[in-house]
């Protein structure tokens, strides 16, 4: 741990301090401003989530004194950049609990991770007649790629219906499984419905047919203590930007065994170890899946972010934002004719909603006049909202530096529709 | 909470609510879907022509306040307008809630129609306010089946 937040210089007795947000919020500096006259409240992290100082002075860190290329240069600034960014490759691999950092791939995020996938494990290995299962929460991100692939290959894409809670139908996960699926794809925390699904349950069973399954992990990887070995998970899929650091940078977890098998995603720099116009043999693990300069600065920002992460806790932080899920959901459901859309047994950080009469984009006209951010839309899940019969819901989602008082004015705030709307 | 009102303007809650020609139009000559893929708004136009004229009109759909008085007032406002004069209210009224045009209040061309200039103070709640317009312009025009604000 690198005990870069502030919320950690608590002194001597810093066991006792359990959750500081207070200084959590100290930490970022964007949350400290106005919008509309009234102090800012956000609470559109399933989005985007705001970036600590710890991240931001590394990147600016970075371009100012450390800028290179890597892996190519013998000079002084290319070694203190390669390591750098490599140190981030380990930084991201004990965040994950990988075996190794081989199995660390950096990507732009989370739907450049399932196209990688999709494109070079489904290319290999998914043939006409084959099945590719994922479920109807999906993100389009986990949904366009394979059928991409199934359109090419003939193959076929089945989907796992969800209940009227919002939670995965198991039997009918069970069903689906068969002699022909080729891989089980599915969120780990849906980005809609804020459902946690049950996936160690789904990887073994997988497992016991030999299927693997890849993790689609934009949301959970900053609500969850993740471990891939003790879930066991194929591919894991995360995007930096969802989890306190910079936008254009994720990463594709895999198991060695699957990406030493895979060819490669893209050809370029980097990927290779010799090139002639014969014969290119590819580089080994992980730079066969990096072709071309990576986004160097993202990575080590990205590295700065998990240690931020860390050295908070995400035990810490997945019992604060279910104290504020909690908070929340009492206090929406307490405003005539709202209705919670996913009311999953397990939920996380995630609250979606619908009111009477009054359409979400309304709803968050009216909540960002009063300085709140919500996120109203369908949130990239159309077959989900088509499933729940609704074109869109309202979507409040809460991050480690959300506080009980921004809960508040969020249920104030819908109190206020009503004024507008009458 | 000020500009609010001025969007949300109590002739627009009024058609949000009770949105006037909502149904489908059995003998339309013209039928054109409007898509908003970024929030999943849809409307659909039907437009029944009397040689040049706009005979009857009609709308169905699921929108947001803005998206649905707006498609109901364009429906009142015009059924036995030309489809020249209809096409250039369109242009008038995406340059009054652009904000190109200020509102000019009694006697202008768009009437009734000028309670939709506050939307001008709400950028991304333009493609609300136009959807059903760019829905009729299609629908006139003779081009797509659907049209998508993107
Ligand atoms: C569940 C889920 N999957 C995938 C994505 C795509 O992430 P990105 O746009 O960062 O690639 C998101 C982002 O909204 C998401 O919530």
């Amino acid at each position: 741990m690198s005990g870069t937040s502030e919320a950690l210089k608590t002194g001597p007795r810093a066991e006792l301090v359990r959750f500081d947000v207070e200084a959590i919020r100290r930490d970022f500096p964007i949350l400290h401003q106005e919008v509309h006259g009234r102090p800012l409240v956000y609470l559109d992290n399933a989005a985007t989530t705001q970036k600590p100082k710890a991240v931001l002075e590394v990147l600016q860190r970075y371009y100012t004194q450390d800028n290179a290329n890597i892996h190519r240069g013998v000079h002084e600034l290319s070694q203190r950049a390669t390591a750098a960014y490599e140190g981030a490759r380990e930084k991201v691999q004990r965040f994950l609990n990988a075996a190794s950092s081989r199995e660390i791939i950096f990507v732009r995020g989370t739907t450049e991770a399932i196209n990688l996938v999709a494109h070079s494990f489904g290319g290999a290995n998914v043939r006409e007649g084959d099945e590719i299962l994922v479920s109807t929460m999906e993100h389009h991100s986990n949904i366009v790629p394979w059928q991409i692939l199934c359109d090419a290959k003939k193959a076929r894409l089945r989907v796992i219906p969800v209940s009227d809670r919002g939670e995965l139908e198991m039997e009918s996960f069970d069903r689906l499984l068969s002699p022909k699926t080729r891989l089980v794809s599915v969120a780990h925390l849906s980005n809609a419905l804020g459902t946690l699904n049950p996936v160690k349950q789904i990887i073994r069973k997988a497992h016991a047919r030999g299927i693997p399954v890849l993790l689609d992990g934009a949301q959970a990887a900053a609500r969850v203590k993740l471990d891939v070995r003790d879930l066991d998970c194929d591919f894991y899929a995360l995007s930096g930007h969802k989890l306190y650091g910079p936008t254009g940078i994720g990463v594709l977890y895999g198991k060695a065994d699957h990406l030493e098998a895979m060819p490669p995603f893209m050809g370029g720099g980097d990927m290779i170890s010799s090139v002639t116009f014969e014969r290119t043999t590819y580089n080994k693990l992980p730079y066969k899946f990096e072709a071309g300069t990576p986004h160097i600065a993202g990575v080590i920002a990205l590295g700065a972010a998990v240690d931020y992460v860390d050295s908070i806790g995400l035990e810490a932080i997945a019992s604060h934002e279910e104290e504020l899920l909690h908070r929340a959901t009492e206090g929406v459901l307490s405003i005539p004719g709202l209705r919670v859309i996913g009311t999953a047994k397990e939920k996380a950080g995630i609250l979606s909603f619908v009111m009477e009469g009054i359409h979400p984009h309304d709803l968050g006209t009216i909540l960002d006049q009063q300085g709140i951010a919500i996120r109203a839309g369908h949130h990239c899940t159309q077959p989900l909202m088509e499933r729940f019969g609704i074109p869109a819901t309202a979507r409040a989602s809460f991050g480690m530096y959300n506080t009980p008082q921004e809960v508040d004015a969020l249920t104030e705030g819908l109190g206020k529709v009503r004024e507008v709307f009458g | 909470m000020g500009d609010l009102r001025d969007l949300y303007q109590e002739t627009i809650l009024d058609h949000s609510r009770r949105p006037r020609n909502f149904r489908t139009l059995a003998d339309a000559d013209r039928k054109v879907e409007g898509f908003n893929p970024l929030c999943g708004d849809r409307v659909t136009v039907f437009v029944s022509l009397e040689g040049d004229q706009v005979k009857d009109i009609s709308f169905q759909g699921s929108g947001c306040a803005i998206s649905t008085a707006s498609a109901s007032m364009m429906t009142e406002k015009l059924k036995g307008k030309t489809a020249e004069e209809a096409l250039s209210l369109f242009e008038g009224f995406h340059a009054l809630v652009t904000g190109k045009h200020e509102a000019r209040g009694n006697g202008s061309e768009l009437g009734k129609l000028e309670v939709f200039s506050g939307v001008s103070e709400f950028p991304i709640r333009v493609k609300c306010a136009t959807l059903a317009w760019h829905a009729l312009k299609a629908a006139l025009t003779g081009a797509e089946q659907t049209v998508s604000t993107e």
